[in-house]
């Protein structure tokens, strides 16, 4: 009974519907299946994989394109890296997806896969071959961020502070509680407008930071209006 | 006494699992107890304490009355923090509700759901909170064991290891080597051994500028490469050789008897070697049974929930979880997710969807911080990466010196956290 009341407190808080959780790219067992049928003619991958008639996908993500100095790009290729072409989730899905859209005077004879569950399943099984983001904080995403889609009536929205609570706990890491102000600014007894506008500012790429970008960019709109209602009524003089 | 006590606990805990109904109130409070008081054990038992109100007993068991971070470590070897400044008692921690226990555990019966300490007490439990760090492998370098640590110090675990080799380093030679040799991954503190350098450098450049650094790696890459290196350059020109796996750096062997390290055949005299071995979970971790043959312990990904018992948690470097990199801040994220899962499932409290992250700020000279993190969220499989940023080469020396006021903010921030 307990246990029950306990579920419908949960299903029934007023945080609006909860944020998805990340999905993993896709289907790695499946993309290796893919990868014989689609891309081992000219692609090796993994361990000891040497460029062939294509180059070799090992680390492919986060590698800027046309990069590998043993092998001979087309010039649109090497272009395109110049100009900043990275390979990452984004733009990998673009080119499998249609290698020609991406770089039009790409050598590589492929037509590409118009499934999206295919490319994900391919994407995920060369993923396994890049650097690890546990070794390599700043490796490319293993997953597919969730977004969240803005509201026109955000500032309307009233917060809960119980759930508020729980949030602030990932901003309790840097941003002190009891209000102190040491090298990171002070969050405490904010109005609840200031503080909602200036999360969105980042969640919008507006303002610079990159760490408070990444937080508050993952926030939905009742997540932030929940944390501007806990942080509004903590006192900084407590 | 304590026979009774469990008994009667055990006929608590049937008749509760008979119900399917979390542990009835009016009756004992549920325990848990946290081993090792750390980033993420520190942090558990403050926040499980804090959050259940008393409805928790909460016990926090560390073998140091005052813990030193490893975070913020190599800034005392660059003379940039005085060592007094890492270290942290348990004072506001216990005044907070929770049992502090200084102590060692030595064994965790999971079936009678007991810890054994060193001191001899036998402690039962409802959930167990494994936050144990790291401990090294043995045969991981050449030539080296953990009773060679007094003559080539590991200092990754910070304490008197950390001063060992500081002292060390200002006992060198004018002109002479301080040698590092690197960890495999996965290992604590992806950028660390490279701080370690950037602040060696920053203090032989003060005060013995013609020495040299000499940093053995076992592996091609690591974290934040181009930010380091652009700075050593910058910094420290011509100070720091790095050899990698190609010149032999994966299998060096060294000879602490003689002071030399052995590189592709060749020994070198060295006057200073800073061995940081490969590891694996903290013993305590394997001793209970709930690691993998990686040597780390896989856990749920939406909870830090160990996938083998469900009344053990895993937090921090001990974990086999996904994308986090094993750091103090990962630790303090993890274990916020995971009291709030242990209060759902003793107390039945809300449970939000978890939500992970990390940053972690180096040292490269005075007012040159960098940085890099994620976000991370629970997929089915681990605990995965969804977004990310880095610091990057070239900055102005503006933004790099806000970057390191920003670190001290967080090293006063997170030390609040944890410690309260």
């Amino acid at each position: 009974m307990r246990r029950l009341a306990a579920i419908v407190l949960i299903l029934s808080a007023a945080v609006g519907p909860l944020p998805a959780a990340a999905d993993a790219i896709g289907d790695a067992v499946r993309g290796e299946t893919l990868f014989r049928q689609h891309c081992s003619a000219c692609h090796q991958i993994g361990p000891g994989a040497t460029n062939r008639v294509g180059p070799r996908l090992t680390g492919i993500f986060g590698r800027r394109a046309g990069s590998l100095e043993d092998f001979s790009y087309s010039k649109a290729m090497t272009r395109m890296g110049r100009d900043g072409l990275t390979w990452t989730l984004e733009t990998l899905t673009a080119y499998v997806e249609n290698p020609r859209a991406l770089v039009s005077g790409t050598r590589m004879n492929y037509r590409g896969m118009a499934d999206p569950e295919a490319r994900s399943a391919l994407l995920a099984y060369l993923r396994e071959y890049s650097d690890k983001p546990q070794n390599i904080p700043e490796a490319e995403p293993t997953a597919v961020r969730t977004d969240h889609d803005l509201d026109p009536a955000i500032l309307a929205l009233k917060g809960d502070p119980d759930y508020g609570e729980y949030l602030s706990s990932e901003c309790t890491t840097c941003h002190q509680a009891d209000g102190s102000d040491q090298g990171i600014p002070s969050i405490t007894g904010w109005p609840t407008e200031d503080f909602v506008v200036a999360m969105h500012a980042y969640k919008r790429q507006l303002r610079p930071h990159p760490v408070m970008q990444m937080m508050a960019g993952r926030l939905s709109n009742d997540e932030i209006a929940a944390l501007a209602a806990f942080f509004a009524a903590l006192d900084p003089a407590r | 006494m304590t026979l009774n006590r469990r008994l009667f606990l055990g006929g608590v805990a049937a008749g509760s699992a008979l119900l399917s109904a979390p542990m009835v109130l009016g009756q004992a409070k549920p325990r848990v107890v946290v081993i090792g008081g750390g980033a993420g054990g520190a942090t558990i038992a403050r926040y499980l304490a804090k959050d259940s109100k008393g409805a928790l007993d909460v016990t926090l068991i560390e073998a140091n009355p005052i813990y030193t971070t490893c975070f913020f470590s190599n800034l005392y070897l660059g003379g940039f923090r005085d060592f007094e400044s890492l270290q942290h008692g348990y004072d506001k921690i216990a005044a907070g509700g929770v049992t502090v226990i200084t102590d060692m555990a030595t064994a965790v019966d999971r079936a009678a759901k007991t810890v054994t300490l060193a001191g001899g007490q036998t402690l039962g439990y409802d959930r167990l909170v494994l936050s144990p760090g790291i401990d090294f492998k043995e045969g991981s370098v050449a030539g080296w064991s953990l009773a060679d640590a007094e003559v080539m110090p590991h200092a990754y675990k910070a304490g008197p290891q950390t001063q060992l080799l500081k002292r060390q380093i200002e006992a060198m030679p004018q002109g002479g080597t301080f040698a590092m040799v690197a960890p495999p991954n996965p290992y604590r503190c992806p950028p660390g051994p490279y701080e370690r350098i950037s602040m060696v450098a920053w203090w032989l450049k003060q005060h013995n500028p013609t020495a040299k650094i000499l940093l053995i790696d076992p592996k091609d890459k690591y974290s934040k490469q181009a930010l380091f290196e652009e700075g050593w350059q910058k910094h420290y020109p011509g100070m720091v050789e790095r050899i990698g796996p190609d010149m032999g750096g994966n299998a060096v062997e060294v000879r602490p008897a003689s002071m030399e390290v052995v590189i592709d055949g060749e020994a070198e005299k060295v006057d200073v070697c800073n061995v940081i071995p490969g590891q694996m979970a903290g013993k305590i971790a394997a001793l209970a049974g709930v690691t993998a043959d990686s040597g780390w312990a896989p856990v749920h990904p939406d909870s830090m929930k160990s996938k083998t018992d469900d009344n053990i948690w895993v937090l921090g470097d001990s974990s086999a979880q996904g994308d986090m990199p094993k750091s103090g801040f990962s630790a303090n994220s993890q274990a916020k997710i995971a009291a709030m899962a242990i209060r759902g499932d003793l107390l039945g409290a809300k449970v939000f969807p978890a939500k992970y992250a990390n940053t972690c700020w180096s040292l490269i000279a005075a007012d040159d911080g960098v940085k890099v993190g994620a976000a991370y969220e629970p997929t089915p499989e681990k605990i995965a990466s969804v977004q990310s940023f880095i610091s990057q080469t070239g900055e102005d020396a503006a933004l790099r010196k806000a970057t390191y006021e920003e670190s001290l903010g967080w090293y006063a921030g997170i030390t609040a956290d944890i410690f309260g």
